[in-house]
């Protein structure tokens, strides 16, 4: 049912929605009420298809059970499939009223199923049309237009032509439909009824993928998300990978010219997974570099409760580890700071390069030594790695929390306590932790305890990519500037007091940007500790510093 | 009608000095026009110049323009606007404070790269994470370089290209004066504390003025300074404010690791950020790295793209002090023959 009325579609652009639905649901219920009226008509429940289909050609002039009704409303389907039709001629030549900047450009096979379908309908209009000219029968619309063609000339002569033209367009479309974008009305029927019971793209290419890849209509709504189009990049986009992928003709220089930031993936009205898609074609397309971790081998870990794992993007924020640093110690937890001193990767930045071996070493690496440790929490402050530990490691009994919710959940429980202030603050959706995990709210509630969150247009799901994305390895740093100015400029408008984001990467764009003063919201916490919390942090590190004096006195 | 004319200098600064006592010598009024309360801009901060060490209050002493009935200097005018108006400039402040001049000579310097904003190398996190600048005002006070609990420092990192030719900080060009400011203060850090290591991370060095050469040499000869080809990755500090530097040595193809307990960041210069709305009513224009634009980087480096305005020292590009100078000579004899031609 979804296939056929997409609700994605109506969010967009109602006329959109419309136009959709009155094609394929209105063609569907033809097809339906057809066989219906065929099956009355005939007094059996086994009719030949194409009677249904051609049920006006073979039946004239019989009267039969409700065959009143049933041409009325065979008519109106013909009206509400016609409507749809004109809006997509529409469509065609004004994108914009639909709420379309882009549209995709079609390949000849395209060309050809679309002028057949276009003129499907109106083909059958005229051909029942002049079915009931000749019978003196049909409903209102084709008895009318019969009647039209009656004025104009013998009914008699138009008849077999009508009809000719009529199935050869029909013909037509079939032929052309697995070799264009209509390709995507059978496929997407399974792809739907797949998705929804929960089947997800495994790391390699297999038959699942050619379903998604064939469910794509080409719509192109996800041109109009993608935010790479501010830069001048439009030939890299979901639809033209799906398309490319279909084609056998994908570069390196397109397929790697991403953001991964998923933008497209919440508009796309068939739900294909645009962003595992590509990953999966990355890790296919790429041979393993020369990868050998084993200097990683030797490490010990530290027995602790909680790990921290800061991750190279955190590394390259010491003011996040700093604040982190500042939490865990007021919190009295006991943590064992894993990559603090040598900082292997999380893999994860491998994967999103397609070099999906080397991820899995790092993997494996870092399993083992968070399962030495015998913590029961592992703490992330980087969204990247939040991601792969919660999609990709294999961590029994050790719970990964991203730092937002860990750190709620330490003011939550009593052990640490912050001071409110009037700050006001745009908060950006980072989109590996937003898009990426389905995280929107924790962020918002941690930093509402604090301050005050702005609400925008685009954020949580429609929030922008900051532009400083690992997941694209080509395009320049001139127009990642124009990306992350794009955003910039958009937080500006709110004049907030600052920005927050709880990406290391994200804050890291932004900062170079020096429009809007940046934190990360573990800075933010850390800087509205309460003075009493504070005090007890003070007296630990006294006594830590007592302690080792006793052992020196020793 | 030399007398008559009057030439307004945007930047009190060595550059602009440099000028005013060239234009003044020819019999020109003059008004040098400073946004600081004194006069000698970026200079006033550094101590002693590569790269012969000789003070820097040398240099400000000489180009301090002699007291003339020709030269008025204003102190605290922040200038906004530069418009043209009947042939003369009109130039604006915040406050109430018009002049009305002939010509116009920019030389509003640089600004330094504010390294918080290369967040990785801890300045602003760490204590004993610093800059040139806070280097040359340590040096400045005669003191010794300490860490921030009073130590004698055992060993100390200087890093290059911070905020030059890093397209991450937005900055794709270099700053030409860190390499040989990164060798001179190496060589006065040893100079206060001869036990102790000091460390230069380059890219690559760019010693291209004369004697910038000899200097590395004795840096390393005499000084036993020890100069790594690769960029900082990230500090961290360690126990005890330690700090550990993540690097790569690409001469040995392999990762580095080290502590350290200073860490002194060699930062960029940058284009004045009033340079933005000096340019907004007038022809005047930035180039890409937002510097003025010169009318024509070979014959008219000291043309900016509204005639009538000239342009001198490190407002063009990047300058040593020997450069401002030479620049701020040069643009002076411009503005002299643009007015000569005027009168004809």
């Amino acid at each position: 049912m979804e296939a056929l009325l997409h609700r994605k579609i109506f969010r967009k652009n109602p006329v959109l929605g419309y136009m959709h639905m009155s094609l394929a649901f209105g063609w569907f219920l033809l097809i339906v009420v057809g066989h219906l009226e065929t099956m009355i008509a005939e007094h059996s429940l086994f009719v030949p298809f194409h009677k249904a289909v051609f049920f006006r050609y073979y039946e004239g002039f019989d009267e039969f059970f409700l065959s009143g009704l049933f041409s009325f409303l065979m008519d109106f389907l013909l009206l509400f499939v016609l409507s749809g039709l004109m809006f997509a001629i529409v469509k065609r030549f004004r994108k914009k009223l639909f709420g379309l900047r882009r549209t995709t450009h079609l390949k000849s096979g395209d060309k050809i199923a679309l002028t057949s379908l276009w003129l499907i309908f109106p083909l059958r209009l005229l051909a029942e049309s002049t079915s009931a000219a000749v019978y003196h029968n049909g409903g209102f619309l084709t008895s009318g237009v019969g009647a039209a063609i009656d004025f104009i000339g013998n009914p008699a002569i138009f008849y077999y032509p009508l009809w000719m033209a009529y199935s050869l367009s029909l013909g037509f479309f079939f032929v052309a439909l697995p070799n264009s974008r209509y390709m995507h009305i059978p496929t997407e029927v399974v792809f739907i009824f797949l998705r929804v019971a929960g089947i997800r793209l495994k790391k390699q290419n297999d038959s699942y993928t050619d379903v998604q890849v064939f469910s794509c209509s080409r719509c192109g709504i996800c041109l109009d998300k993608c935010q790479l189009s501010v830069a001048g990049i439009d030939d890299s986009q979901s639809v033209y990978l799906l398309k490319n992928i279909r084609n056998k003709n994908l570069s390196d220089e397109k397929l790697f010219n991403c953001l991964m930031c998923g933008r497209c993936q919440v508009d796309c009205p068939v739900g294909i997974e645009t962003i595992e898609l590509r990953t999966v074609q990355r890790i296919e397309s790429t041979r393993e570099y020369n990868s050998s971790y084993d200097y990683l081998i030797q490490e010990v870990a530290t027995k602790a409760d909680v790990v921290y794992f800061a991750g190279c993007m955190t590394h390259l924020t010491p003011r996040v580890i700093s604040s982190m640093k500042k939490i865990f110690a007021t919190a009295e937890e006991d943590v064992w700071f894993m990559d603090e001193v040598k900082a292997p990767c999380c893999g994860r930045p491998l994967m999103l390069a397609g070099q999906y071996e080397a991820a899995r070493k790092l993997i494996e690496n870092n399993s083992r030594m968070i399962l030495d440790s015998g913590a029961h929490t592992l703490v992330v402050s980087c969204p990247i790695c939040y991601k792969v530990f919660k999609e990709d490691y294999k961590l029994p009994d050790v719970e990964v929390v991203f730092h937002a919710q860990y750190i709620y959940d330490l003011i939550h429980s009593g052990k640490l306590s912050v001071d409110t202030s009037n700050q006001r603050m745009v908060y950006h959706d980072p989109c590996e932790l937003g898009r990426g995990m389905g995280m929107y709210e924790t962020p918002r509630k941690l930093l509402g305890r604090i301050g005050e969150v702005v609400h925008m247009k685009d954020e949580k799901e429609y929030a922008f990519c900051c532009g400083g994305s690992l997941g694209n390895l080509k395009i320049s740093e001139d127009k990642r500037k124009l990306l992350r100015d794009q955003a910039l400029v958009t937080y500006e408008g709110f004049s907030p007091d600052i920005l927050v984001t709880a990406c290391p990467k994200c804050k890291k764009t932004f900062a170079a940007g020096r429009k809007l003063k940046v934190f990360d919201l573990a800075e933010i916490v850390a800087g509205a500790i309460c003075v009493d919390s504070l005090s007890k942090e003070k007296e630990i590190l006294e006594k830590q510093e007592a302690d080792c004096y006793a052992v020196e006195g020793l | 009608m030399i007398d008559k004319k009057h030439i307004a200098i945007i930047g009190g600064g060595i550059a602009g000095q440099e000028a005013a006592s060239v234009l003044t010598g020819l019999g020109y009024k003059v008004t040098i026009l400073e946004k600081n309360e004194r006069m000698g801009g970026m200079l006033n901060k550094w101590s002693k110049l590569f790269p012969d060490f000789s003070s820097s209050q040398l240099v400000l002493d000489a180009v301090k323009v002699a007291t003339d009935k020709n030269l008025n200097v204003i102190c605290n005018a922040d200038i906004f606007s530069v418009q043209k108006e009947n042939g003369r400039f009109k130039l604006s402040d915040n406050s109430s404070l018009d002049v009305y001049a002939d010509a116009v000579i920019m030389s509003t310097g640089y600004n330094l790269f504010d390294a918080t904003l290369k967040e990785e190398y801890g300045y602003g996190v760490f204590e004993n994470v610093i800059t040139s600048a806070d280097f040359e005002k340590v040096h400045k006070s005669g003191e010794k370089l300490t860490t921030a609990d009073g130590k004698a420092p055992r060993r100390v990192a200087f890093i290059h290209c911070v905020g030059s030719r890093d397209a991450k900080t937005g900055n794709t060009y270099c700053s030409k004066v860190c390499c040989i400011t990164g060798v001179k203060q190496a060589i006065e850090v040893t100079q206060m504390w001869p036990e102790c290591e000091v460390f230069n991370f380059y890219m690559d060095l760019r010693l291209y003025g004369s004697k910038y050469d000899a200097l590395y040499l004795e840096a390393q000869k005499h000084h036993k300074i020890q100069f790594i080809r690769g960029r900082l990755s990230e500090v961290s500090e360690r126990q005890g404010k330690e700090l550990q530097l993540k690097a790569e040595d690409t001469l040995q193809g392999r990762p580095l690791r080290m502590k350290t307990d200073i860490v002194v960041l060699l930062i960029g210069m940058e284009a004045c950020k009033q340079n933005e709305d000096l340019c907004r009513d007038n022809a005047l224009e930035l180039d890409e790295n937002r510097f003025f634009k010169s009318k024509n980087i070979y014959n008219h480096r000291n043309s900016s793209t509204q005639s009538g305005v000239f342009l001198a020292g490190s407002c063009i590009c990047p300058m040593s002090v020997n450069e401002s100078l030479e620049s701020a000579r040069s643009a002076a004899m411009l503005v002299d023959k643009s007015l000569k031609v005027q009168e004809r």
